[in-house]
């Protein structure tokens, strides 16, 4: 099995794709020439051609659009948007067309485009490149959402979006590209729908998605020096969450905590904390908590930055908070 | 254009002046529910564009005001007149409405309700040909107010940059909801709009069926050649209000009775009486089948046909059992 960075993983699984399907395409901002700002097309126009690998003008609503036109004749279109921020733009085309198609042509049309986006706060890039949108996009009936956490998700999630015959957004971290992990040598699909074990523990869960898994991994280690045993599950789907791999760890430990980047309200965290509360509540013998960013648009001074995203050391103080340590 | 065509298209306009008509009725009725936009008035355009391209051959997509340009895709009325009821029969089974007209197996790829929205859907639909090499073309009905949307900039550079065939008809009829053009849109002529993009294109009466079938012709040959994309202005005029909750208090009488007197299927119906083709019982004979058809077959069809089932409610949202959503096949 070989190790690989995240961006590295995200490239073959469009390179393998496509030279298995010649309507396999991908088209966004700089990923042909240039090959990607994350270099996840890296490559691929020099062996693809400008038709498969398509450098679009800067229009997001209309070049996301335009691949989904060409979803509805059978081409596979993997749209790269540079940064989820300007998915903003791009949102009219994705929940009026890709996301309702299908159901308002009664599943005459379907639109099986891939939109590959990255969010996050990364360093000090300010409130307009610092957005993080997974909230709005798992509230669409009609679009799945998915999210990696390691490079063998970014891999296998990429391989079976390119696949399914829905709509699927893939929402990166730009904080990820780099990070190192093992993916198999051989061909291999990550299930669009549930969730994983990413540590298992008997005390408390702590639920994260993306980045938030690793602040939860970092956490976990140190509670466990405490005493505190966690289980942490990795929700890489977020549309449809996974009610019943929530049930099941909420069921054995007793205990949740959510820890997501994005603001509190209408996020992750509240939607988990529901379905707990509809599958589970008698199961708890404690309220669920959430460690979530502070609700103001990303400051650019780098103190007040780090003063707005959760960290591993804020998912410690919280576990404590909730067993009166 | 010879005599025989021009007598098929004076009954096809006139079915749909009927059909529309009669949803009209349905509505008031309360049959059909929702939004309504109505096409009477337009209806050299639908006809005279796509008679001179290949329907069911050629991607045709379209705003909310989309009955009669899937009729003439080769929609069955009656399943259209059934979705205007919600009915499981519908083209779109019920779930879509009048707005979301879909006929994929005659290429008629559907109405969107955002205005300017089906642009860069036109455009993808001729990227999509052009990969795969196909020799159909890509055909964009749309109202003069969506070009003051982004997405008709934005659509037009792509179109224009990567040459794809795609046909932009302008269905220009001066309104766009309830104001004005000339309160809405700083250039009056929606084919000079293009001009920007290096698009070649046209402005022709789009109430005269043979003028604007002759501009498709030369439009479609463009297009279908490869030469890329072609923008098509008709100009035109909606006999009813912008939807059925409109009013209509905003044009001005003197306005709306002179562009009655240009309507597109008594021109073309006085064209075949003053040569001979057809008398005026003939005509009324053809009225009289029309009206037969869509009462005793496209109504009775609609109002006959059963309600799509609650416990489908959430039936196509996605897929179903699709392999990859667990990992792929093993």
């Amino acid at each position: 099995m070989a190790v690989i960075m995240y961006w590295e993983a995200i490239r073959r699984a469009h390179d393998e794709e496509m030279a298995r399907d010649p309507l396999v395409i991908c088209m966004g901002e700089d990923i042909g020439v240039v090959g990607g700002t994350y270099k996840a097309t890296q490559g691929l126009y020099d062996k693809y051609g400008p038709d498969r690998v398509i450098d679009t003008p800067i229009s997001e609503n209309s070049y996301t659009g335009l691949g989904i036109g060409a979803s509805f004749l059978g081409v596979r279109p993997i749209i790269e948007i540079m940064s989820v921020n300007f998915a903003w733009l791009a949102t009219d085309q994705i929940f009026n067309s890709a996301a309702k198609v299908r159901y308002m042509s009664g599943g005459q049309l379907t639109a099986p485009v891939v939109i590959r986006s990255p969010g996050g706060t990364a360093h000090q890039l300010g409130a307009q490149h610092s957005a993080r949108m997974e909230k709005v996009f798992m509230g669409i009936a009609g679009l799945r959402v998915v999210t990696p956490s390691s490079p063998k998700q970014a891999y296998g999630l990429l391989k079976s979006a390119v696949r399914c015959n829905d709509p699927v957004f893939i929402y990166e971290h730009e904080l990820m590209y780099n990070m190192k992990g093992e993916v198999p040598d051989a061909e291999y699909f990550h299930p669009l729908e549930g969730s994983e074990v990413a540590r298992a523990g008997k005390d408390l869960t702590l639920f994260g998605y993306n980045i938030s898994v690793h602040w939860c991994m970092q956490a976990a280690e140190q509670l466990a020096k405490d005493g505190i045993d966690c289980e942490v599950i990795d929700l890489y789907t977020l549309s449809p969450l996974d009610r019943a791999g929530i049930k099941k760890s909420v069921s054995k430990t007793h205990r949740a905590v959510i820890v997501e980047e994005a603001e509190a309200a209408v996020g992750v965290g509240s939607e988990v904390m529901a379905i707990i509360n509809e599958e589970c509540f008698f199961e708890l013998d404690a309220a669920p908590l959430r460690v979530s960013a502070a609700n103001v648009p990303i400051p650019y001074n780098h103190h007040l930055e780090k003063a707005t995203i959760p960290n591993a050391k804020r998912v410690v103080e919280t576990v404590r908070k909730m067993f009166g340590k | 254009m010879n005599a025989a065509d021009k007598k098929r298209l004076l009954r096809e306009m006139l079915f749909a002046r009927r059909f529309e008509e009669r949803c009209y009725e349905a509505y008031v009725e309360r049959k059909i529910g929702g939004f309504l936009h109505l096409y009477p008035g337009e209806e050299a355009c639908a006809f005279g564009v796509l008679d001179a391209a290949r329907p069911g051959h050629d991607y045709v997509i379209t705003g909310y005001r989309d009955h009669i340009h899937a009729i003439k895709c080769g929609a069955d009325p009656k399943e259209v007149m059934a979705e205007l009821f919600g009915k499981e029969t519908g083209s779109s089974k019920g779930r879509g409405g009048s707005m979301h007209i879909f006929d994929a197996k005659h290429h008629f790829m559907g109405g969107y309700a955002l205005v300017g929205g089906p642009f860069p859907l036109a455009v993808g639909m001729a990227k999509a040909i052009k990969l795969k090499g196909g020799d159909e073309i890509s055909i964009c009905f749309l109202g003069d107010a969506a070009n003051n949307q982004g997405t008709f900039h934005e659509s037009m550079n792509m179109a224009a940059l990567w040459e794809l065939p795609v046909l932009f008809v302008c269905e220009n009829n001066l309104y766009g909801i309830g104001t004005r053009i000339d309160r809405s849109t700083a250039v009056i002529d929606q084919y000079k709009r293009v001009h920007g993009y290096n698009i070649p294109s046209a402005q022709v009466d789009g109430q005269d069926i043979e003028k604007v079938h002759e501009a498709a012709k030369i439009a479609i040959e463009h297009v279908r050649g490869g030469k890329g994309p072609y923008f098509l202005e008709l100009m035109t005029y909606r006999y009813r209000g912008h939807s059925m909750s409109d009013s209509n208090a905003y044009r001005a009488k003197e306005e709306e009775r002179m562009w009655g007197k240009r309507d597109p299927i008594i021109i073309l119906r006085d064209r075949l009486i003053e040569a001979g083709e057809i008398s005026m019982d003939d005509y009324k004979l053809m009225d009289d089948e029309v009206l037969e058809e869509i009462e005793n077959e496209v109504i009775k069809f609609a109002e006959e046909s059963p309600e799509p089932k609650v416990e489908e409610l959430e039936k196509y949202v996605l897929g179903e059992n699709d392999p990859y959503v667990r990992g792929g096949a093993r």
